[in-house]
Order: structure tokens, then sequence, then C-alpha cells
């Protein structure tokens, strides 16, 4: 094993020599990327880095399509421990504190100097940073980010009595509407239910809309410290638990993610909470008109940012390092970030990017897609700590048991404080 | 009065091996239903359904199957012909060499049909990493080339070889290998074969460890490539994940229904019961 | 010197698997236990003994004892039902029934398709409202059931589509047995007026049952190792509801990398291995002397 190693070392060592004399900075670089959302993303990921490879010959960029979320971040702390991590990736923005536990990663600041480069750190939503930065660095640049939305089926709103162009605005109007859009057959069983919020897979996202609107925040910035037993929190999923327990209008037990939109499509249920970053998606897929709306508001309107930031990984060369940054500052330019939220539906990451010729037109034809820009004036940080992966599973846990009622929404948020607590100890001094 | 009871008990048994049958057959079909259909009819079974294929084509240039289906190939292959080599040696070796300790040996050996590399996967990662070859094809076969299940098989076979075959070829002047070759190997060949085609389709639908070790396209087996294509994070397309499902599955199926009679006739022979 | 040729050779025919196995089982194991009692490596800092630390943390940890709980359950579920399928299906194939062929396709089929493929068909199976399941309800007036984000039934669901995958591999093994006991023994026990039912009691049952022990080890090993369902259709979820224990060890050890926890964790998959190995080599042992 060993002398083939050397001697592929040696191939390598010969082959370098032979490529650096050929082009003085060929430079390889690297780059994981998940796709959370339909359609045909990796497509528009690969013409994307084909342009930048285009504009800049020197850099050629091996893209590496690695699942879901869940399976990049996991796949890139694979890679890290043995010893090849990516050059640059793009995973959830609510990694980064494991990723700076891990020491895998650089922040950007020591990379973007200069006027030019504070100045280009400052070109995104504050929102979007909220969960890119941590103690004064900026550790991840936004990309794919996206909040919560809801959409509505107009049809199905119009047969319910209601005004198809008049979304809820609040939860008493969410649950009232929702009573009017549940439909029973003539056995008394839900042909079509008035609302559903998945709760499958990572149900602490569109919990934490909920929590925020009750006017709870989840964690400190830090990310040591959790409060899930606020009765704030208890409150919000109190009536995440209700709105199928009491007033009936949404499927009981765990409600996949992955076929929320496809039950939205069948005409299962009538209003959705889910990405932005589907937009595109509904809009190319659903038989019927559909509305989009920021979500209802309770105590305060809100709703957590989510998504993928750019990350580049330590384990660099000076040289990749700068070819990386190059490469991350042109995905995130102003036109290709608005080319990335026209084509999927997220949330172009930079005010300048609506400014840009395609965009306007794109929402002057299609204005629901600035409805994810409008919400970000109320958007929170998406929930994050040290452990990020624990001391999510410790909520989640918590969440499903509610909602699948083994213990009470009390009982549930009690349990996942002292878990969280217990695995966050080592962070607090 | 047990002739009248097994007259009808008859077309009843035969009404429900039917039945069962066909609930195992149902899931099968239903993909296949899906995946020549158009989205729309995902739930809806209408007979004069429209057909179409371009559910495959879409899932096949949704993903680089194409690599994914070269990987599972080389990963079998090499992990088949790493395990026949090495448990025919090492069964000939506990069949026919009385060596000190085979007993013990032996024992140790079938330990892995207990302790499979599948539960092991945190120290073979580990292992792997030392090694320096995480996301490689050989990572994914090297804990599966020694096969307990492999040199179980073989030995039972050569034991049951008669002596007299073994010594003449050997008064002929042939040495312990060429013995091996001319004498044994051939008459395990049903052996060979069943133990082939479970090896094969195990290691073809295996899917935990590979998951494990894997980090990119180049590597990747059907299995793995199959899952990172369906668990989008949002909207699952039942049709397209269905014929991607079928797809990966078809050259197995395939080879099934063709060699359907000499799989079972060779796990007979091979006396594995 | 002749003497120790065979000794010699035979070292030399076995090193090679030799070398395999102990690197990636018997090594591994050993390792697996002595890793259980450090902590785990974390950015700068190093692991460090820690003697049964691990092995608290688990007493306290409810997802281990839910895990241990769902695995023992899945167990109990799969391995009875699939091995009683397995040999009525034998049965029934290996008899003249009518389409033999076509039901022996059907039994079969299953077993040649990746778990993690046929997971995802199921997955549609289970889809609330208008997966096939509800819809056949529904034609019997049921109202929709949400099978997987329910944690009465998610368990059930995984045992239901690993019964399915499994029976017709194992049937295969009955079949392969059935095809070796003589017809003579049946056509005699026919003409001594001997029923269907006594026959197969006290003829044909007792002669598969070293392919029963066979299979049962297989089925056995299964539901400890196979955990692809998982993986595809639930996470574990919902609240741990399907979380085996080998998929809380990968999940502990390839989501949270807390490799020292993980291990100790495989340790007692592999005591529970162990003991059931143990077990089955006893009931092995009383089999050959009744025999």
């Amino acid at each position: 094993m060993r002398i083939l190693k050397t001697l592929g070392a040696a191939g390598c060592g010969a082959a370098l020599l032979v490529a650096s004399a050929v082009s003085a900075r060929a430079v390889e670089l690297s780059f994981y990327y998940p796709v959370a959302v339909g359609g045909p993303i990796t497509k528009i990921i690969d013409s994307m880095v084909a342009d930048f490879e285009k504009a800049d010959p020197g850099i050629t960029i091996k893209a590496i399509y690695s699942g879901t979320y869940q399976e990049t971040i996991t796949k890139a702390l694979t890679a890290l421990k043995s010893g090849e991590p990516p050059h640059v990736a793009v995973i959830l923005s609510t990694d980064m504190f494991t990723l700076i536990d891990e020491d895998a990663i650089l922040p950007f600041d020591e990379l973007a100097t200069g006027p030019e480069g504070k100045k280009w750190l400052n070109a995104f939503y504050p929102a979007f940073m909220a969960n890119s930065r941590t103690g004064g660095k900026t550790w991840g640049i936004p990309f794919q980010r996206s909040t919560v939305v809801q959409y509505w089926n107009k049809e199905a709103f119009k047969e319910a009595g209601l005004d198809p162009e008049k979304p809820p605005k609040t939860w008493d109007e969410m649950v009232a509407f929702g009573k009017k859009l549940t439909k029973r057959d003539a056995n008394g069983h839900v042909t079509q239910w008035g609302l559903q919020i998945p709760t499958s897979g990572f149900p602490y996202w569109l919990f934490q809309a909920l929590a925020t609107e009750n006017g709870a925040i989840l964690m400190n910035e830090a990310g040591t410290e959790v409060h899930f037993d606020d009765p704030k929190v208890i409150g919000a999923l109190q009536f995440l638990v209700d709105l199928s327990k009491k007033d009936g209008i949404m499927p009981a037990g765990i409600t996949e993610w992955g076929t929320t939109p496809e039950d939205f499509f069948q005409r299962k249920i009538a209003m959705m909470w889910t990405t932005t970053g589907n937009l595109t998606n509904v809009k190319a897929k659903a038989p019927f008109p559909f509305g989009v709306a920021q979500l209802p508001a309770h105590a305060r309107p809100g709703s957590p940012t989510g998504g993928g930031n750019f990350y580049i990984f330590k384990k660099t060369t000076p040289e990749q390092r700068q070819a990386a940054l190059k490469f991350v500052e042109f995905m995130t330019s102003p036109e290709r970030a608005a080319e990335w939220g026209i084509k999927t539906g997220y949330v172009a990451v930079r005010p300048d990017a609506w400014e840009t010729p395609a965009m306007k037109e794109y929402v002057a034809s299609f204005p629901a897609a600035a409805v994810a820009r409008d919400q970000l004036a109320s958007a929170v940080a998406e929930f994050s700590t040290h452990e990020n992966q624990r001391v999510t599973k410790a909520l989640n846990d918590g969440l499903q048991a509610a909602l699948t009622g083994t213990k009470t929404p009390a009982q549930a948020m009690k349990d996942a404080q002292r878990e969280a607590d217990r695995i966050l100890r080592p962070y607090r001094h | 009065m047990t002739g009248s009871a097994s007259r009808l008990a008859r077309p009843l048994e035969t009404a429900a091996a039917w039945l069962l049958g066909l609930l195992w057959i149902l899931p099968l079909a239903y993909a296949v239903w899906t995946a020549i259909h158009p989205a729309a009819y995902v739930a809806h079974f209408a007979p004069g359904a429209p057909l179409t294929a371009a559910n495959f084509v879409k899932a096949w240039n949704a993903a680089p199957f194409a690599r994914y289906f070269l990987n599972t190939v080389l990963l079998v292959t090499m992990i088949l012909a790493a395990q026949l080599v090495l448990s025919t040696l090492a069964a000939y070796a506990f069949a026919r060499f009385p060596f000190r300790g085979s007993t013990i040996a032996f024992l140790l050996a079938l330990l892995q049909l207990m302790v499979m590399p599948d539960v092991l996967i945190v120290e073979n990662y580990a292992t792997m990493s030392r090694l320096g070859i995480l996301d490689s094809i050989l990572a994914i076969g090297l804990p599966y080339m020694a096969s307990a299940f492999g040199i179980f098989l073989l030995r039972q076979t050569f034991k049951s070889v008669p002596r007299e075959l073994d010594e003449a070829a050997r008064v002929e002047g042939a040495g312990p290998i060429a013995v091996l070759l001319k004498v044994y190997v051939p008459l395990a060949k049903p052996v060979y074969i069943a133990f082939a085609l479970v090896s094969v389709s195990y290691h073809w639908n295996n899917f935990l460890w590979p998951l494990v070790v894997t980090n990119s396209v180049t590597t990747r087996p059907l299995t793995v490539g199959l899952q990172v294509f369906a668990s989008v994070d949002q909207g699952v397309d039942w049709s397209i994940i269905t014929a991607a499902t079928l797809m990966t599955s078809a050259p197995l199926l395939l080879a099934f229904l063709l060699f359907q009679r000499q799989f079972v006739q060779s796990f007979m022979r091979a006396g594995i019961r | 010197m002749r003497r120790f040729e065979p000794q010699i050779q035979g070292w030399l025919l076995l090193l090679p698997a030799a070398v395999l196995l102990v690197a990636f089982t018997h090594y591994p194991a050993v390792a697996t236990v002595w890793h259980s009692f450090f902590s785990t490596a974390r950015g700068g800092r190093a692991a460090q003994f820690i003697g049964l630390d691990n092995y608290r943390d688990m007493m306290d940890d409810p997802v281990f004892w839910q895990a241990l709980r769902n695995n023992a359950v899945f167990a109990l579920g799969t391995i009875p039902v699939s091995i009683a399928l397995a040999l009525l299906m034998a049965l029934w194939v290996n008899g003249r029934i009518l389409g033999r062929g076509m039901l022996r396709l059907a039994f079969f089929t299953p077993t040649v398709l990746p778990m993690i493929a046929v997971a995802n068909i199921w997955l549609f199976f289970y889809t609330p409202g208008y997966g096939l399941i509800d819809q056949l309800g529904s034609l019997f007036g049921l109202p929709e059931h949400n099978w997987l984000g329910n944690r009465d039934t998610v368990l059930g669901c995984l045992i239901v589509v690993t019964v399915w995958k499994e029976a017709g591999f194992f049937m295969i093994f009955y079949l392969a047995a059935l095809q070796q006991i003589s017809p003579v023994l049946g056509e005699a026990a026919a003409v001594e007026g001997a029923g269907r039912w006594y026959f197969f009691r006290r003829v044909t049952f007792p002669l598969l049952m070293p392919t029963t022990l066979f299979v049962l080890v297989n089925a056995v090993i299964n539901s400890f190792r196979l955990v692809d369902h998982v993986v595809a259709m639930t996470k574990g979820g919902p609240d741990n509801a399907s979380a085996l224990l080998l998929y809380y060890i990968y999940d502990v050890g390839f989501r949270f990398w807390d490799t020292g926890y993980a291990a100790a964790l495989t340790v007692v998959l592999l005591v529970i291995l162990a003991v059931l190995a143990l077990g089955q080599f006893l009931i092995l042992e009383r089999r050959v002397h009744y025999q």
C-alpha cells in the first residue's frame, strides 16, 4: 500500500511539475454543493461554474453534488477527517459553529482585505449575515438563502368562499381560514386539509417561525444557550399541536417535508408552509393558480432565514484561497445572485441584485418573487449553536414527541432543554 | 372425508398463493406504472393513461448514473474476484492441510459470519483513513474481500472431494496448487456459482458502508447515488424517482430473470440449505 | 523436513484471507472496545482516557434505550414472520401449483432489488392520502392514515418492508432443501393415509431443521445489520420511534462525529451479536446430538 502511495505521489509530483511548466497558475478547486429544492439545480450550478471557468481560465472547479444539506455537512466533515476536505463548499449557515469547532474553515475577513473587500462583505442583506458572523468575524457568504413563506391554492380559497387574493395575516385568521378550507366527505373523512406545516426532517426550522411570531428567541448569538423551555416557545408548540388536535385543520402526526409540495399539487392541502426556494418548482408544477405570502403574524411577524452559505476551508494553499475567493465573489455577484434567484426561487442575497434589469423584469412579471425579500425585514437568524447537529436533534425530537402525542408540549420542551444544556455545557466558559 | 376436504383445500390454497404472489409483485408493478406514465398519473390509475419514456430520460440526465453503474460493476467484480481467490486458498488450507491451530483459525474466521463488516463501520472507517484510501472503490470492497461464508462453503465442498482423486493427481507429480486447480476447483463449480450469485446481489445492493466511505461521483456505487438523487430535501418527484429506481435494479433483475433456474439449482447443488 | 511442509503450506494458503479478516473484523472489533474508553478527539483536543464515562452516558441516553427497544421489536417482528412466509412460499412453489414459475418469480423478485431502491417505492405506498395503501383503504371507507409519521405505526411499516424483502430470499434456501427430500417419503405417507399437515409436521419440518437454523441465523444478523430502509424512509423518526441500533451508531459516529460514544454503542451491538451467536451455537450443538 505504502509503496503504491509513494509511487503515486511521485507520479503526481512529476505531473505537477509538467503542469506547472505549462500553465503557471492552474489552480483546481473542489466544490461541494447540496441540492435542497426541486428542479434541475445541478444543471444551473454546472453552467454557472462553466461561466466562471471561462471568465477565469486559470482556475478549474471540480463541482461535486453532495446530496441534501444534511449529507453535505456529513460528507464535508468526513472528507475533513480523512485529510482531504473540499476547498469550497455550500453548507447550511447553521453549521457555522460546527465548522469553526472542527477548525475547518477560514474567516473571509482574512481573505477579502482592503476597502474593496470590506465593501463586498457588507453588500449582503444583514438578515442573512446574522448567520454568517460570530465573534466579529465573517465565516460564511450567503448564497442559496431562503425564508419560510406560505403558499395557498386560490381555487380552494374560492371554493371555500374566501377571497382568493387574501392570505391569512394572523394566526387567528389562519385557523379560521383553515377551518373553512378543511373539507370532509360523507363519512367524515378529510379530503382536503386547510394547512400543512411539514414536521419531518428539520421541524425546528418551521417551528422557529412560530416561536418567533410568538415573540420568543430560541438561542443566544454565541450559540451556547438555548431557550426551549421559555413559555412563549411552549406556547408556540401548543399552537402547532392544536392545529391538528384541537382545530382539526392539519393532518395529525409527522408530515413529510419532501412530499408537502406534492400534497399541495394533489389538492390534499390548501395552504402550505415551505421554503421560498421552492417557488420556481411550485410555479412550474401547480395545476391551479396559487399565491405566495409572508407568514401570518402573532405577537410579531417573523420567519427564520435558512439555506446555505459559501465556506472556504482551511486546508488550502494561498493560491487556492485566492482562487476560492474569486469563485465565491463571482457566484455572489449581483448578476449571478439575480440569475440564481430567478432560476430557483431562492432570495437573491444582496440588495443590488434586485436592481439588475433581469431581476426587475422578473419581479414585474411575477411579483411573488419579491415576497421572501420583503419578509427579510422581520426575519431572524436560523437556529444554530455549537454541536448544532446534536442540539437540533434534541429540539426536533422534542417537537416530534409533542406532535405525536407522547409528551405534552411543556414536557417535551423541558426535556429538550435539559438535553441541550447537557450538550452545550462544555462551550460555556 | 379427507378427500373432499382436500378437494376444497387445493383451490383455496392456490388462490392464497396467488394472492400472496400478487401482493409481493405489487410494489414492482406500481414502480413500473409510475415510471412509464406522466407525473399526473402517479396516484391516478387510469387504464388508458398515455405511456412515456421521459421519466427515464430525465432521471438518466439528472444524475451521473452511467458513472454509478461503472462504479458498481467495478466494485462487484473486484470483490467477487478477490473473494473467489482468497476463499479458495483458505478453504483448501482448512480442508486438506492439517496445520497446527487450524481449528481455532477456522472458528475465528467464522466469527465474521456474525460480526460482519457492516457493523464495524466506525473502526473500519478509521482504518481506511489511516491507509489513506477513503473515498475509493477499493475502500468499499476491502472489508469484504475475505469472506467467511465463502471459506465455509468451499471447505465443506473440498472436504467431500474423494482423497483418491487428490492422491492420484499428486502421484502424477502435481504440486498443491496444481491439484487445487485441476481437482478441487472444477468439482466445486456449482458452489462457486451459488456463492457468486449471493455475493454479487449482496454487494450490488449494499448501502451503508459505501455511503460512509464514499464522497464523490467517481466512487459512489448505484445505491448511494440513488439515495443522493432521491433525497432532494424538497419536492419528491415520484415518477422520476421510480424510473431511477428501476434503472438501478434492472441489470440484476434481468440477470435473475434469465438465470432463475440455474440460480435455484446451483443453490441446491451447493448444498446451501 | 517433509513433516513441516503441510504446516507451512497450510498457513501460506490461509495467509491472504487471514490478513484481511484480522484487519477488518478482528482488529476493529477489539479496537472498538478499546476506543469506547476514550473521549472523542475534537478540533485541537486529543482523545483522553475516560474509563466508563461513555457507558455511563449511554445508560442515561433515552435514545439509546429507545433504539434498543425498537431493535428488539423489529427483530421479533421480522424474524418469525419472514421465516414462516418463506417456508409457506417454498412449500407452494415446490408442489404442483398452477403458475409455479410465475409465483416463484413474484416471491423472489424483491430480494434482487436494492433495499434503498424499494424503500423509495414503499415510501410512496405509505404517503398519507394519495399513497397506494390509503387509496386502497379509501375504497373500503377507511380514513387516511399517516403511516410513517405516527409513532405507533412507523416501526410496523419498516417491519412489513423487511419481511417483504427477505421472505423470498429465505424461500430459496427452503426450496433447495425441499427438492432434496425424496418424493418417495410423501408417497409412502399418502399410502399410509397420513394427512398433509401431519406429514409436514412429522416429516418435512424436522427434515428442514438445518435449513431453518441457517435461515434463522441470517434473519437474526439481518435484523441488526440492515438499516438502509431507516436511512431512506424515516431517518429514525418520528422522535426516534424507528431508530435501530446500527442507525443510531451511524448517526452518532458520522453525523455528530462522536466516535468515542459510537464505539461504546458498537460494543453493545457486538455483545448482542455474540450472545445470539453463542445461543445459536448451543442450539446447533443439541441438534447434532439429537441426530
